[in-house]
């Protein structure tokens, strides 16, 4: 017994430094799974609100870069109503249904990213959307020119998104001009370049197609855009494909939250499926 | 000046600076200066280390708290603390008795030096260690230790000569 009281009042400093240690290598090891990163994330009142305070300061510096991307958006969608209303009109069939309300599978919230991250091996950002505005975990998060992240840890008014550019994202992802479909992962080298792995060989890639979503899960919407094909390595048989990203993920402000309307519907059918 | 009210200045001002100026800084894209390690460099030396080993662990923890990292700014910095009583002997050959009027500012630079550089270095392999968790990509880590360190380093320096030119 006294050699335990000796020893432990030998070594106290050294069993403390090994008793924290294991706390903070276990909260590292949480944080690298998906569902389990629930004590230590940016998602809450202080580190959230303090964040906040200093995106109202810098935001003016970014206002151009904002405005010039709602412009772009804007165009873009006036010529898709023009040409939904051409559509329209040569219609001669009135439907009484308003099949828009009754077949909308998205909606869509608008926020704006108060951290970003893009250095890192496993990047998470932060928005000013939380379940007071319905944000819940595992929504996709997108802005006008492409795919962002998805929803982890939500609280009442602040959400920790994962970004695309962490090794744990996977995503599914095909290309624009077949339905050859692959995952999406990074590596974790440059921030503007994500990888498509598996792939099939028979699909015909070539320099410069567009990546899209492939919208074969409950997340994401077919069709965000992703980047476009930079690199083809064929050299085992699991062909890796270098995308450059139509973001800068280094200058994102203002970003959209999907919802799906009908994930339960879709959960509820693959769980009796999986029975 | 007093030694707890220091300790809490140092604690929240280096906290609020690595986070909202150093963490933006990001030159060439990647490289960043991890200057809170500050708090363990200029911490009073005492017999007693619990309190010491605890608050470097809350900074840390803090930090992490702040970019979403787990806890591999507390693991990295609690080792830097840990370890700093073996560098002091080793490096300016004090003993014990010497603890309470130890000075960095009274010790000579190429001492302070090496010192300062060896904690660096220690501190900022072990974050990017940890933050890949693996040796895959060993040669990048490297990198970012030799690049973030230098940082690190020249930032620590010069502000160090500025407060003292000050007083």
């Amino acid at each position: 017994m006294q050699q335990i009281a000796y020893f432990i009042q030998k070594y106290k400093y050294f069993l403390f430094f090994v008793f924290l240690s294991a706390i903070a290598l276990g909260l590292t090891i949480n944080n690298n799974d998906f569902h389990k990163s629930k004590f230590i994330s940016s998602a809450n009142s202080i580190t959230g609100g303090l964040y906040e305070k200093s995106t109202q300061l810098t935001e003016y510096l970014h206002l151009k870069s904002y405005n010039k991307e709602l412009i772009d958006e804007n165009t873009l969608l006036k010529n898709q109503l023009d040409l939904l209303k051409i559509r329209l009109d040569s219609a001669t069939e009135v439907t009484v249904i308003d099949s828009l309300k009754y077949h909308q599978k998205y909606s869509y919230v608008a926020g704006r990213i108060i951290k970003n991250d893009y250095h890192k091996q496993n990047n998470f950002l932060l928005i000013d959307l939380g379940s007071n505005q319905g944000v819940l975990s595992e929504m996709a998060v997108m802005n006008s020119r492409g795919l962002i992240g998805i929803t982890d840890q939500v609280n009442k008014k602040y959400a920790r998104v994962q970004s695309i550019l962490n090794s744990n994202s996977k995503i599914n992802a095909r290309l624009k001009n077949s339905f050859h479909f692959g995952t999406l992962v990074w590596n974790g080298k440059n921030y503007n370049k994500v990888q498509l792995i598996d792939i099939p060989r028979q699909a015909n890639v070539q320099i410069g197609d567009t990546i899209i979503t492939g919208g074969k899960s409950t997340i994401f919407p077919e069709g965000i855009l992703i980047g476009t094909v930079q690199e083809i390595n064929h050299n085992n048989a699991l062909s890796e494909i270098d995308i450059k990203l139509f973001n800068d993920m280094s200058n994102i402000g203002y970003v959209y939250v999907v919802k799906n309307l009908d994930k339960s519907e879709i959960k509820s059918l693959e769980n009796t499926e999986n029975e | 000046m007093n030694k707890s009210l220091y300790v809490t200045f140092l604690f929240f001002s280096l906290l609020l600076l690595q986070v909202f100026v150093f963490n933006n800084i990001l030159f060439l894209g990647y490289i960043n200066p991890y200057i809170y390690i500050a708090f363990v460099i200029f911490n009073p030396l005492k017999e007693e280390r619990f309190s010491f080993l605890f608050l470097s662990f809350l900074l840390g923890l803090f930090l992490d708290f702040f970019s979403d990292s787990g806890g591999i700014n507390a693991f990295s910095l609690l080792f830097v603390a840990y370890i700093r009583l073996f560098l002091i002997r080793v490096i300016f050959k004090k003993t014990s008795l010497d603890y309470l009027l130890f000075n960095l500012r009274n010790e000579p630079f190429g001492k302070v030096f090496n010192f300062v550089i060896i904690t660096i270095v220690i501190h900022h392999f072990l974050l990017f260690l940890i933050a890949s968790f693996s040796f895959n990509n060993i040669s990048s880590i490297l990198f970012q230790t030799l690049y973030s360190s230098i940082f690190t380093a020249i930032l620590f320096f010069l502000g160090t000569s500025l407060l003292r030119n000050k007083k």
